[in-house]
């Protein structure tokens, strides 16, 4: 199976919004899935970035970006300003995590959330054979690691609620970008690679 | 950045004869605006970019003239062909504002109705005063709508004020190292340059040309005070340090450190050709500044009048219009669904940054202008 982009959480993310739609994405790096959200799904949308390069590629690539650091929260963003607010394969590099799903779900209706799940069999392996694992969805070395929180699929289930978040949609995916078949909590939480959620909260 | 400077360039004079009507309530009945051009205007007339000058600054934004190869315009780095503000795709448009002391009709022209140099009756200038003056040479120039308005710091305010006022007439406004309005602390330091000038003996109450002396020590002492408030404590730090001129201390008031030589060089230039009335007004234009006003202070009310896309830059070290005020200007826009960008530069200059040729930057600039479509 090929990806968008080679991202196969993006195709799932872009199953979920609609034309006409405000989507923030933060973190959106060179601002990728904006623009494909944009010219395919008739989106408009605004993305947060800290990094230099990426603020620039995202300028050139047409993107509304606004350089920030998302550990400062986001308010230079009104309140209910977005239909949904995009976290994409960064929510383990951020500290304040409660913090910024607070933030995602008081700028945007619904908060949509990728992240590499670390009970993943593979993972787990990796470490029973005493190594951190590097994957596909786990690229870097444990010593060049942007990744500060180390959770699984579980683990951010148990924090949603925690926290009182509603899970409207959840989709897991292989290694590969497939759909793990199965549903029963504790194989996805072992045969998903990544995890794609769509969160709100009661109003 | 690649690209090269645009070479030789002339300055050119409009005359204007139809009245305008000041914010201050005053009226201008006839004015004269000298500016410069370069590049060629294309036959759409969708290429021109206005390049709106800070305090000090003028209608010489890019190039040298012919018969002085050494005076190269406040803004050359960024404009010319190849550069960000790309000479072989824009029309660039630089324009001395009212009250300047370049050539624009200002305090030390010469009042048609006295013969004598207006001095202190020289009408009090705001922002958006020159934004009209500014339209009308546009309207001169067969130009209905801007492709960009830019500028920095005093100069970003007026791309910001040009659209809102005439949000027909600008596709894309550029607003580096400014604020939606000036702080407690920004009007004080303006009010103690000011303070240094009415206060120094040769003002003679802004009627100085009469009494053939100016107020150089005032002058001096406003732009070096002004001149702490563009630097970084960094910088400073790190261009001057605790450099003694002698190496040892001399144990009275003459110059001992680097720094204080270094400001008062910059004091005795900057006084030796600038006109203290036009540093006054200028001051004043950027304490009035604040369009939230027509508003209730309200910033996202008034930028809902807008209607063109922003790219909005600030510098980590500019503590004189701090990021966060920048941010100001992008959440009222955000708030109104604008298209903008938002860039924090992280440069070591302070609020100076804006002037500087660092590669970063200059992209960033660059690549906003290569996506605007002519």
């Amino acid at each position: 199976m090929t990806h968008t982009l080679g991202r196969p959480d993006f195709e799932v993310i872009a199953g979920w919004v609609e034309p006409g739609h405000r989507v923030l994405d933060l973190g959106c790096g060179d601002g990728t899935l904006l623009k494909h959200l944009i010219e395919t799904r008739g989106v408009s949308g605004v993305g947060v970035e800290i990094d230099d390069a990426n603020v620039l590629a995202a300028i050139k690539n047409g993107i509304n970006i606004i350089q920030g650091n998302l550990e400062k929260g986001l308010d230079e963003f009104a309140d209910q300003a977005f239909d949904h607010v995009v976290l994409s394969r960064t929510l383990q590099t951020v500290r304040h995590t409660e913090g910024i799903l607070r933030e995602m779900l008081r700028v945007g209706r619904e908060a949509v959330v990728s992240f590499p799940n670390f009970a993943y069999w593979k993972n787990l392996r990796s470490v029973l054979d005493g190594r951190m694992p590097v994957s596909e969805d786990l690229p870097y070395e444990w010593y060049d690691s942007p990744n500060v929180r180390f959770f699984t699929l579980l683990d951010f289930e148990a924090l949603c609620a925690k926290m009182g978040l509603i899970i409207r949609e959840r989709s897991v995916l292989d290694e590969e970008g497939n759909p793990v078949a199965c549903t029963a909590d504790r194989d996805v939480n072992f045969l998903g690679s990544l995890a794609v959620y769509r969160l709100t909260q009661p109003r | 950045m690649p690209g090269h400077s645009i070479g030789a360039v002339a300055a050119q004079r409009a005359h204007f004869d139809q009245p305008l009507q000041l914010r201050s309530g005053g009226v201008l009945p006839a004015y004269e605006l000298v500016y410069e051009t370069y590049g060629t205007l294309n036959a759409a007339k969708s290429n021109a970019i206005l390049v709106c000058h800070a305090l000090s600054g003028h209608h010489h934004v890019a190039g040298h003239y012919a018969e002085q190869p050494d005076n190269i315009g406040w803004w050359d780095n960024i404009v010319g062909p190849g550069r960000p503000l790309d000479t072989d795709r824009f029309f660039v448009v630089g324009v001395n504002n009212l009250g300047g002391c370049h050539g624009s009709t200002g305090p030390s022209s010469i009042n048609p109705t006295t013969g004598k140099e207006w001095g202190a009756a020289f009408p009090i200038v705001a922002v958006n005063d020159w934004v009209h003056a500014q339209a009308r040479l546009a309207d001169l120039l067969g130009i209905d709508s801007w492709a960009a308005v830019m500028g920095g710091s005093l100069g970003g305010m007026q791309a910001l004020r040009w659209s809102i006022t005439y949000p027909e007439r600008i596709r894309h406004a550029i607003v580096i190292a400014a604020a939606p309005k000036l702080s407690a602390q920004n009007i004080a330091f303006n009010d103690v340059a000011r303070q240094a000038i009415l206060t120094d003996p040769d003002f003679h109450g802004g009627n100085y040309y009469e009494h053939n002396t100016r107020p150089v020590r005032g002058l001096r002492l406003a732009r070096m005070l002004g001149h702490i408030t563009y630097l970084s404590d960094d910088q400073m730090g790190e261009k001057f340090g605790r450099e003694l001129r002698n190496g040892s201390f001399g144990f009275d008031f003459g110059v001992e450190f680097e720094v204080e030589s270094y400001l008062r060089y910059q004091g005795d230039k900057f006084a030796g050709y600038f006109d203290a009335n036009t540093y006054l007004l200028m001051t004043k234009a950027l304490d009035y500044f604040d369009p939230s006003r027509e508003n209730e202070g309200n910033l996202t009310a008034t930028m809902a009048r807008t209607k063109a896309n922003f790219l909005i830059a600030s510098f980590t070290t500019d503590w004189r219009f701090t990021p966060a005020r920048s941010k100001e200007i992008v959440a009222a826009l955000l708030a109104n669904g604008r298209h903008v960008s938002y860039a924090e530069i992280d440069l070591n200059f302070g609020h100076d940054s804006f002037l500087m040729d660092d590669a970063h930057y200059h992209a960033v600039v660059d690549a906003y202008l290569r996506n605007i479509k002519l």
